[in-house]
């Protein structure tokens, strides 16, 4: 099988994110930048069916900054044979849809079974990229995925997929593209050889312009969605602790206070 | 430029997810301020019945898209019903619930139709000058974006339930209904549905529950669940979980809240045992009211909840049921 993975580099999830006081970005200072957890399940996936189909690789796919490069390398150090990171400063700014649109451009011409991407990314929490990476690729597609089977003839793919309620099992043709929801796998931690191979391994940049997209439809101009302004949510005060001299007596105190003071029952 | 708000109605089982009536509620006043027409599309198999849910909520114009492959939602066939009827009408703004298939259909569509779109927004309104904006949490809700549009003739946007509110349904109000049957081959779908399995039926999901009670890592075993879910039924709550119980194998991934799991707002969130570390805060922060039972005192959900009582869960929970039970029966 031949995966590709789109990884995207985020803040922890530990990360204290502030504001700037005029709301004209998010600081991102002295956060800690991770795979974004989705994304690790995604190739973690790519790499147990190449692991258990016996041939292929799994390439990473990533846009971004040169920052992300340290998270590229985590993921070669994981397992994945090599890397290409969309790197230019046209792509600032792009939003969602231009992210996928980008990407589509690198990927139509590289050969895959699967796109693998996260179920979405824990900074913008869009959920758009996969699905719209499908789209432009006109590739079918499964959200929010927790299993995948490969059919022996490797022509086709069956999921197990989250729905409201429960969850569906559905077949479909490869090529396609999966979205990792948790639950998919356990993402293996890079090992100390693993690491020191990754170093070697090839990591392309790519410009614009090699994939074949003028700078004015990447990035914030070509972006169909502009952040305005940022703020931070209204904090919410210190608990009222409900009093009692028994367990008992908490209790109805507690559920005198949600019926007439909150009316919340 | 195209004229008039599209409001994709969900439905399941010919039943309408409510984020349709609270979407239409708000979206009526902002089609009153641009003077154009609110129009409701829902698609299904056999939904004929369902034509005269929406003007209660302000709908102008009722699109009913009945077909055979669409009474199982697929990407693929709510994708090519919904993309024809946008071409045809050219809307200037389509709204969605944030919902699993609300998220899936409408990032779909954007990318077929070169729409903009806004996820999982928690407010829709027009500008001083009249341009529709949003205000969205991102970084799981630790930062809230407000986003405009541009460059594109269709706005799109998916809203989070049980944030806005649904007005009173005037039931007096009606809407022209169109039946469409949409042009769908089976060269449209590529995917093919082999089973559904329903964890339980008739649970409300947590995205959409009213209230939810919340057990973490101090229910101290799977089996203590039962507990919660003798609360949850007296007073109609769903229960859900932490990411320690859920790693814990307590409780299915289904049921986690926060960050890495479903991002819930209900009017009432009672968290039990959970110590309200940022990544859970972030899945339940918006709901209205939270109430925290804990016997930490220093557990950080104490500094960001409204209530809180600082005792062994274990001895509070059973006579609390038994007391809500008291006064749901008055």
């Amino acid at each position: 099988m031949n995966s590709i993975v789109c990884l995207k580099q985020v803040p922890d999830t530990e990360a204290l994110i502030r504001v700037k006081s005029d709301g004209s970005e998010v600081v991102l200072d002295n956060v800690k930048f991770i795979i974004n957890p989705y994304d690790e399940f995604g190739i973690e996936e790519a790499l147990l069916q190449k692991e258990k189909s016996g041939s292929g690789s799994v390439t990473l796919v990533c846009l971004g900054p040169q920052r992300c490069v340290e998270s590229i390398r985590t993921g070669l150090a994981m397992g994945a044979d090599k890397a290409v990171h969309l790197d230019d400063s046209a792509f600032e700014g792009s939003d969602a849809l231009s992210t996928a649109k980008s990407l589509a451009a690198q990927i139509k011409s590289m050969e895959y079974d699967i796109i693998f991407c996260g179920r979405q990314a824990i900074d913008d929490d869009q959920a758009q990229v996969g699905v719209a990476l499908a789209e432009y690729l006109n590739l079918p597609h499964a959200a929010l995925v927790t299993k995948v089977e490969v059919a022996d003839d490797k022509k086709s793919i069956t999921v197990n997929r989250q729905i409201v309620g429960g969850e569906e099992i559905i077949e479909m043709p490869v090529p396609c593209v999966i979205t990792a929801q948790k639950g998919l796998n356990e993402p293996r931690y890079a090992s100390l050889p693993g690491i020191m191979k990754a170093k070697k391994k090839e990591l392309k940049p790519v410009k614009v312009a090699d994939i074949g997209l003028d700078a004015n439809e990447v990035g914030a101009t070509g972006s169909k969605t502009i952040s305005l302004n940022y703020s931070s949510p209204p904090a919410r005060t210190a608990a009222k602790i409900i009093g009692g001299e028994s367990p008992e007596e908490k209790a109805k105190n507690l559920a005198k206070a949600l019926r007439e003071e909150a009316k919340a029952i | 430029m195209g004229k008039g708000i599209l409001v994709f109605a969900e439905q399941e089982e010919g039943k309408v997810r409510k984020v349709t009536f609270e979407i239409l509620s708000e979206a009526k006043k902002i089609a009153d301020k641009k003077g154009e027409q609110l129009c409701a599309v829902c698609l299904g198999k056999d939904i004929a019945g369902l034509g005269d849910k929406f003007a209660p909520y302000g709908a102008d114009k009722v699109y009913l898209v009945d077909h055979e492959t669409l009474g199982q939602y697929t990407s693929d066939a709510y994708a090519k019903a919904l993309t024809d009827l946008i071409i045809k009408e050219q809307p200037s703004i389509v709204l969605f619930g944030a919902t699993i298939n609300g998220k899936d259909l409408s990032a779909k569509v954007a990318a077929r139709v070169s729409a903009g779109l806004a996820s999982d927004c928690t407010e829709m309104k027009l500008d001083d000058s009249g341009n529709f904006c949003v205000r969205r949490p991102i970084y799981a809700g630790k930062v809230l974006a407000d986003v405009g549009f541009q460059n594109t003739d269709i706005i799109m946007a998916s809203i989070r339930p049980n944030v806005l509110i649904a007005s009173e349904p005037d039931t007096s109000k009606t809407a022209e209904i169109e039946s469409i049957i949409p042009e769908i081959s089976a060269d449209n779908i590529k995917v093919k549905v082999l089973e559904v399995v329903k964890a339980s039926a008739g649970k409300v999901d947590l995205t959409e529950a009213e209230i939810i009670v919340s057990g973490g890592r101090g229910m101290k075993g799977p089996e203590n669940y039962k507990m919660l879910d003798e609360l949850a039924e007296v007073i109609g709550a769903t229960v859900g979980a932490s990411r320690a119980a859920v790693d814990a194998g307590w409780k299915d991934i289904s049921d986690q809240v926060g960050q890495t799991g479903k991002v819930v707002s209900p009017n009432l969130y009672i968290a039990c045992g959970i110590s309200g570390a940022i990544q859970h805060y972030a899945g339940m922060g918006t709901s209205k009211v939270i109430v925290a039972i804990n016997k930490d005192e220093e557990a950080p959900i104490f500094s960001k909840c409204d209530y809180g009582v600082v005792d062994d869960l274990f001895r509070i929970i059973p006579p609390l049921t038994e007391e809500l039970k008291k006064m749901m029966a008055d």
